[in-house]
C-alpha cells in the first residue's frame, strides 16, 4: 500500500476544526433561539423562524456574497479585524466560522426546536410546580428530554459545516492551513488532475456520510423506543 | 373587592378563555378537601391552574393570608407552596420514581420526620416501597399516578392541587387509586382542591363543594348543605345515591322513589356515562313481566344485606348479558325522587 499522499491530511485537519467550532458555537447560540421559537407567543416569531431557515433555501454564493461584503474591510467584519490590526476578516479561519455558522443555523436549531415542541409545556409546568426556577427546570427536565434533539443538531450541523463549498470558496478562497476545507481541496486536486488525492477525499466524504445518516437514524430508533 | 382572610382559599379570575367568558370566584376553609365540580369544560382546571400560577388571569388569589395574585402583583408558580397532581401523571421520564419523588423535596433530599411530610410516611401511604428504584416507563397508569400524588406531597406543599386525578385512568384502576385517596384524607392535615365532574369522587372525598357551570361558580359551602343547588346526597343501605331536590335537611330521613323502569343493569361498570347513580348490586330474584319483559330484585352493594331495589329490563338483554339469580351487576338510577311528606 502507497503512502498517502501529502496535502491530503491538512485540508481534512483544518475542515473538522472548523466543524467543531461552529458546532460548538451554533448550540450555545442556537439553543435559545430554539428554545424562544418554540415556546413564544410572539406574532413575529414565524418571521424569526423563517430567517432562521434562509439558509436552506438561498444559494451559497448568494450567502456568501452578503457574507464578504460583512467581513469584508468596508464591513463590520473589517472593522472587527482592526481591532487586532488586521484589514478583513474574509479570506480568514475566523471569517470562515463565522459563515460556517450563519450557513448551518438551521441544521442546529430547526432539531432542537423540534425537540422542545414534542416534548410539550407540561414537564416544565410540573417542575414549576415542584418549585424548580426556570432556570433549574431547563437543566434538570427540558436540557436532559430534548436530548436527542441537540444530538441531532450537532451531527447535522457539524456534518454541514463538513460539506460546505459555496460559501467557503466566496468568502474563504483557497489558502492552505487557514481556508482550505475538504471540499475546496477536493475541488482544487481535480483542477489540476491530482485524481487519485482527490478520490480519496472524495471515497472518505461517502463514507463519512453514510456513517452520519445511520448515526441520525440510529438515534432516532433509539428515542422511539425510550420514547423520550 | 375581595379580601384575604387566615385559615380560608380565596380566589377570584376573569377573563376570557378561547370563546367562553370565565368569572369565578368563591373562598373555602383552607381545611380538608375541597371538590371543585362541574361539567367538562365549564373552567374549573383554568381555575385551578389559576390558583397555581400556571396561568395567568386578572383576579385574586390568596390562601391562608398569604396573597398569591392581587392586581399587578403575581407570584409565579415556583414560589408558591403548592403540590399538583395533573389529569396525566406527567413524571419526568429521564429520572427513577426516587428521583421523580425527590424532585421537588426541600434540597432535593428525603423527607424526614422533621419535615411535615416524611419520605417513608408517603411511601407507606400510597404503596410505592417497591416501586421506588423503578422507570416511570415500567410502571402502570395508576401507578404512575400514585408516583405523581407522592411527588407533589413530598415538595411539602401548604396546598394540594388535583386536576382530575382519576379520569385518564379506567376503572378498575380508579378503585384501586380512591382508597389511597382517602387515607390521605384521613391522615393529612394538608388542604386539597380537587377537579372532578365525576360525583361519585366529590361523594367520597369533598368535605367542601364549589360548583361551577359555564365559566361560573353557581354555588360553594360544606357538602352537607348541597341541597341548596339543587342536589341531596341521600345514604341507602349498601350505598350512596344523588338526589335533585332542595326540599330537605341534612340528617332527615325520608322515603325515595325509583320507578323500576328507570333502573337498568350493566354486567361491568359502565363507562362515561351521564348517569350520576350507579351502584353495584347483586340480583336476588326475577320474574318475568309480560312476554318481552323481566322485573329484577335487586340489593344494593355486594354483600346481601343492603337496600332493595326493583329494576325493569328486556328479556333480550336479560339473556345476552348472561344474567342469573345471585350475580353482581351495577345498576344505573336514571330517576330518583323524594317522597312527598
Amino acid at each position: 500500500m502507497t503512502a498517502l499522499p501529502v496535502g491530503i491530511w491538512q485540508p481534512v485537519r483544518l475542515t473538522i476544526e472548523l466543524a467543531a467550532i461552529t458546532t460548538v458555537i451554533l448550540l450555545i447560540i442556537g439553543t435559545p433561539i430554539a428554545w424562544w421559537l418554540a415556546r413564544s407567543k410572539a406574532r413575529w416569531k414565524e418571521a424569526v423562524a423563517t430567517l432562521v431557515a434562509m439558509p436552506l433555501v438561498l444559494p451559497p454564493t448568494v450567502l456568501g456574497f452578503y457574507l464578504l461584503l460583512l467581513l469584508g474591510p468596508s464591513g463590520p467584519g473589517g472593522a472587527l479585524a482592526g481591532l487586532w490590526g488586521a484589514r478583513t476578516l474574509a479570506f480568514t479561519f475566523e471569517g470562515l466560522v463565522i459563515g460556517s455558522v450563519v450557513y448551518s443555523i438551521p441544521f442546529v436549531v430547526q432539531p432542537i426546536r423540534n425537540a422542545f415542541v414534542a416534548m410539550g409545556e407540561r414537564p416544565m409546568e410540573a417542575a414549576a410546580t415542584l418549585r424548580a426556577s426556570p432556570r433549574r427546570a431547563f437543566w434538570t427536565v427540558a436540557a436532559p428530554l430534548a436530548r436527542p434533539g441537540f444530538l441531532t443538531g450537532a451531527v447535522l450541523g457539524f456534518a454541514h459545516t463538513v460539506g460546505e463549498f459555496g460559501v467557503v470558496l466566496m468568502i474563504g478562497g483557497n489558502i492552505p492551513g487557514e481556508t482550505k476545507v475538504l471540499s475546496v481541496a477536493i475541488y482544487d486536486f481535480v483542477e489540476t488532475s491530482q485524481w487519485y488525492e482527490a478520490s480519496i477525499l472524495a471515497a472518505g466524504m461517502v463514507v463519512f456520510a453514510f456513517v452520519v445518516i445511520l448515526a441520525m437514524m440510529l438515534i432516532e430508533k433509539r428515542v422511539a423506543r425510550v420514547g423520550l | 373587592m375581595t379580601e384575604a382572610s387566615a385559615k380560608s382559599i380565596t380566589a377570584a379570575f376573569r377573563g376570557m378563555l378561547g370563546k367562553f367568558a370565565l368569572d369565578a370566584s368563591f373562598s373555602v376553609p383552607a381545611t380538608g378537601v375541597t371538590g371543585l365540580f362541574g361539567p367538562s369544560g365549564c373552567g374549573k382546571t383554568t381555575v385551578l391552574r389559576c390558583i397555581a400560577g400556571l396561568q395567568r388571569l386578572d383576579g385574586f388569589c390568596a390562601i391562608d393570608g398569604d396573597v398569591w395574585q392581587d392586581g399587578d402583583a403575581f407570584r409565579p408558580p415556583h414560589v408558591r407552596p403548592i403540590g399538583y397532581v395533573f389529569q396525566e401523571a406527567s413524571l419526568f421520564p429521564h429520572l427513577s420514581v426516587r428521583r421523580n419523588l425527590l424532585y421537588g423535596a426541600p434540597r432535593g433530599k428525603e423527607p424526614t420526620q422533621s419535615d411535615a411530610i416524611a419520605f417513608d410516611e408517603v411511601l407507606d401511604l400510597l404503596g410505592l416501597t417497591s416501586l421506588v428504584e423503578r422507570a416511570p416507563q415500567n410502571l402502570s397508569g395508576g401507578e404512575r399516578q400514585r408516583v405523581a400524588i407522592g411527588r407533589a406531597l413530598l415538595s411539602q406543599p401548604k396546598l394540594l392541587l388535583m386536576d382530575e386525578p382519576l379520569s385518564a385512568l379506567d376503572r378498575l384502576t380508579k378503585d384501586e387509586i380512591l382508597p389511597f385517596l382517602e387515607r390521605l384524607h384521613e391522615r393529612m392535615s394538608l388542604p386539597v382542591i380537587y377537579v372532578t365532574h365525576d360525583m361519585s369522587e366529590i361523594e367520597r372525598l369533598a368535605d367542601h363543594l364549589v360548583l361551577m357551570r359555564a365559566g361560573s361558580v353557581i354555588g360553594a359551602g360544606p357538602l352537607s348543605a348541597l341541597p341548596a343547588y339543587g342536589i341531596l346526597t341521600v345514604r341507602v343501605d349498601g350505598g350512596r345515591l344523588l338526589a335533585p331536590s332542595t326540599q330537605a335537611r341534612p340528617g332527615e330521613r325520608r322515603r325515595l322513589r325509583i320507578a323500576a323502569s328507570d333502573v337498568s343493569l350493566a354486567s361491568t361498570p359502565p363507562q362515561g356515562s351521564t348517569i350520576l347513580n350507579v351502584l353495584p348490586a347483586r340480583i336476588v330474584s326475577h320474574t318475568a313481566s309480560g312476554p318481552h319483559e323481566i322485573t329484577v330484585v335487586l340489593t344494593l352493594g355486594h354483600d346481601h344485606a343492603g337496600q332493595r331495589l326493583l329494576a325493569r329490563i328486556t328479556r333480550r338483554s336479560w339473556e345476552q348479558l348472561g344474567f342469573a339469580d345471585g350475580a353482581p351487576v351495577y345498576a344505573q338510577v336514571k330517576g330518583v325522587s323524594l317522597a312527598r311528606k
